[in-house]
């Protein structure tokens, strides 16, 4: 298995959709081909319309807000010794979080489908939130769908799904979390196709979704860069990119356009908490292929194919399976992951948000965890950047819960 | 030799009405009354579905997750719904079963050894509604080597050159999908408007046994008589629900609700 130069990660499948022959397709119900067909012709011919491109662009200019800063952890750095740390505050887009932009472009894309109904899943809350903000922006009815533990755990972000006009179904089957809020979304999409458009909040399910996903939160590596190229003068030789991954979409976004680079790419799955077996980590603790929502994956799943249970403070990346992509980046090598326990990433939250300016929500704390781990065993010739890809306002309540207090 | 999912059809186009076939899930309400309920309501019904459960089915509504849900606290699993359909079919050799699930569990099993057991419990047929065509080519065709048949699914979204070329990788038996909507929803779609689908189909190769579920109750069977086939599915697990309910016994309700079915439809 191999990743080819010049062509999009995206596109690197075969004629049944599939990454590196064992990654993807569409494991999808009949009732599905057509609505995914007829979605996957508009997405192809979208990409390559300069006056789509030209639109995007201005959205992510004018409403998300682009770039996004690239900041040095000088106090970060300094307090730990040893490798450079750096953030892309992508948190600084509207709204908090990288989910703008996967919800931007299918807001964009249900538009020229001629759709005036919009639905989404949502585990942390951003994605719903996004998505419910953009729907406003762009004039379409919204309903979301949400675990109704992830409900009670992420209160600040369904308010504002609220004030943004957007229904929000509360999925009480199965685990009530992420898993079961995109299996009802894709069975809303099921019964409603003709005159709805789904997106998937993340870099998985069928793979139209998955494409359409990393091609949007390729902005975030389109404008790093950038800004990496002015910093130091060029892409530094010693570099490693660290990203949290939950479905995968901040991660994906924020190393595409360095994939034919030296970058190291490292991602950082949930370990649950350092007291239980549970976790959300497959790639780390190698689980097996299976298939989820439409996509074969490594998956959390008994021997026999039942989804298995995830734990994590973080509901953003309390997801059983994982993105294609990022089966196929473990597989071919081009990227390592590792997972951080719950208490490692509060912890980091902690220091970070105490030293710098800046305040992480518990999925990029993952990610943050892994480089204080890392950085004072590395010499200050190493560069490591960090993907602070959300905003920590949505976790408040876990925070005073776990330790004390929370300020902004 | 004819399957014996043809020799039901043919059967059924004799005596001038459609196949009854009904769908129950695997260890709902328990792994010994899902053996009891079949026993029981393939006394009327002319084939049977019975579901092997997953527990993220992304096609279902809400009547069959709480099947599957129940029978997954009961602890089922492949080994024991292979086991129900080889008692089952011990006892009505004659009684076509059709398996009908999600792919990730054959994928984890392995295709073959899958097939295997489902030669060994003599198992008629299969419906996997995530494994689409031309994504279940090659595992329909290992069916079709064992004689089983792997039914393809068509849905109002399908197009007409998809149609045609479904059919013709199709076997003994074809579904229709009613209309737009996960199993069990409201029939949102009148009954002509989906004869009116099916009959198009149809035209396309009238030899082919096309079957209508998604939806279908005791209300609405009897104006779908016309086609070959007609399956209910989540008005038996609700029934389930509902007996479990008001503590009457699953058996015997499934037993009268699928005798009740039959009658409208002859």
């Amino acid at each position: 298995m191999k990743i080819k130069k010049g062509v999009p990660l995206i596109d690197q499948h075969d004629k049944n959709f599939m990454y590196g022959g064992k990654f993807g397709g569409n494991f999808i119900p009949e009732t599905l081909k057509k609505p995914i067909d007829d979605l996957t012709k508009l997405f192809s011919k979208l990409r390559n319309n300069k006056n789509f491109l030209k639109e995007r662009d201005f959205y992510f200019k004018n409403y998300v807000g682009a770039p996004t800063p690239f900041i040095k952890l000088e106090n970060l750095t300094n307090h730990l010794g040893g490798a450079q740390i750096y953030a892309k505050v992508v948190s600084e887009a509207n709204g908090g979080a990288h989910k703008i932009y996967n919800a931007t472009v299918h807001c964009l894309i249900a538009k020229k489908a001629g759709k005036k109904f919009i639905v989404g899943d949502t585990g942390a809350g951003y994605a719903g939130k996004m998505l419910s903000m953009a729907a406003r922006k762009f004039g379409l009815k919204c309903k979301i769908f949400m675990g109704a533990k992830d409900i009670k755990r992420q209160r600040p972000n369904v308010e504002a799904m609220k004030k943004n006009g957007a229904k929000i179904v509360p999925v009480t089957t199965g685990s009530q979390t992420l898993v079961d809020a995109v299996s009802e979304c894709m069975r809303y999409w099921v019964s409603n196709c003709d005159t709805t458009h789904m997106c998937v909040g993340s870099t998985v399910g069928p793979n139209i979704f998955i494409k359409i996903c990393a091609w949007s939160t390729a902005q975030i590596s389109r404008e790093l860069i950038l800004q990496v190229k002015e910093e130091f003068g060029k892409i530094p030789k010693k570099l490693k990119l660290i990203n949290c991954v939950g479905g995968g979409s901040s991660a994906m976004g924020f190393w595409n356009e360095f994939m034919n680079t030296d970058a190291e790419f490292i991602g950082v799955e949930a370990g649950g908490p350092a007291k239980s077996k549970l976790h959300a980590a497959p790639l780390t603790n190698n689980s097996k292929i299976g298939i989820l929502h439409g996509a074969a994956q490594y998956v959390v799943q008994d021997k026999e194919g039942q989804i298995g249970s995830t734990e994590s403070i973080s509901a953003g990346l309390d997801y059983p399976g994982i993105s294609p992509l990022h089966c196929f980046l473990k597989d071919t090598k081009r990227a390592k992951y590792t997972s951080a326990s719950d208490e490692a990433a509060l912890k980091a939250y902690q220091l970070v948000s105490k030293l710098e300016n800046i305040s992480p929500s518990l999925e990029p704390s993952h990610a943050f965890a892994e480089a204080i781990r890392i950085a004072p065993k590395l010499n200050n010739s190493e560069i490591l950047i960090v993907d602070s890809c959300g905003d920590s306002l949505k976790d408040k309540d876990i925070i005073i819960r776990k330790l004390g207090s929370y300020s902004r | 030799m004819k399957s014996k999912i043809s020799a039901v059809f043919k059967k059924c186009k004799e005596e001038k009405r459609p196949a009854l076939i009904t769908y129950t899930v695997a260890g709902d309400n328990s792994k010994n009354n899902s053996l009891k309920i079949l026993n029981s309501i393939s006394k009327h019904a002319d084939i049977c579905e019975l579901g092997f459960v997953h527990n993220c089915p992304i096609a279902d509504g809400s009547q069959i997750q709480n099947s599957s849900y129940r029978a997954l606290r009961n602890g089922i699993n492949l080994v024991d719904t292979f086991d129900i359909v080889k008692k089952f079919k011990k006892n009505s050799p004659e009684k076509p079963l059709i398996l009908m699930g999600y792919y990730n569990l054959i994928y984890q099993m392995g295709e073959n050894l899958f097939l295997k057991n489902c030669k060994n419990s003599k198992v008629d047929g299969l419906i996997i509604v995530d494994l689409p065509w031309p994504e279940n080519k090659k595992f329909a065709k290992k069916c079709k080597k064992k004689s089983i048949s792997f039914i393809q699914l068509l849905s109002p979204t399908t197009t007409k050159n998809r149609v045609k070329k479904i059919i013709n990788d199709s076997h003994d038996m074809i579904y229709y999908i009613s209309m737009l909507s996960t199993t069990g929803g409201k029939l949102k779609v009148s009954p002509k408007k989906i004869l009116q689908n099916y009959n198009k189909i149809k035209r396309v190769n009238p030899n082919k046994n096309l079957v209508i579920g998604f939806g279908i109750t005791d209300k609405t069977i009897n104006s779908l008589k016309s086609a070959n086939g007609v399956v209910v599915g989540s008005m038996l697990c609700k029934s389930i629900t509902y007996s479990l309910k008001m503590g009457q016994n699953p058996v015997t309700k499934l037993d009268k609700v699928v005798y009740n079915l039959k009658n409208k439809i002859l």
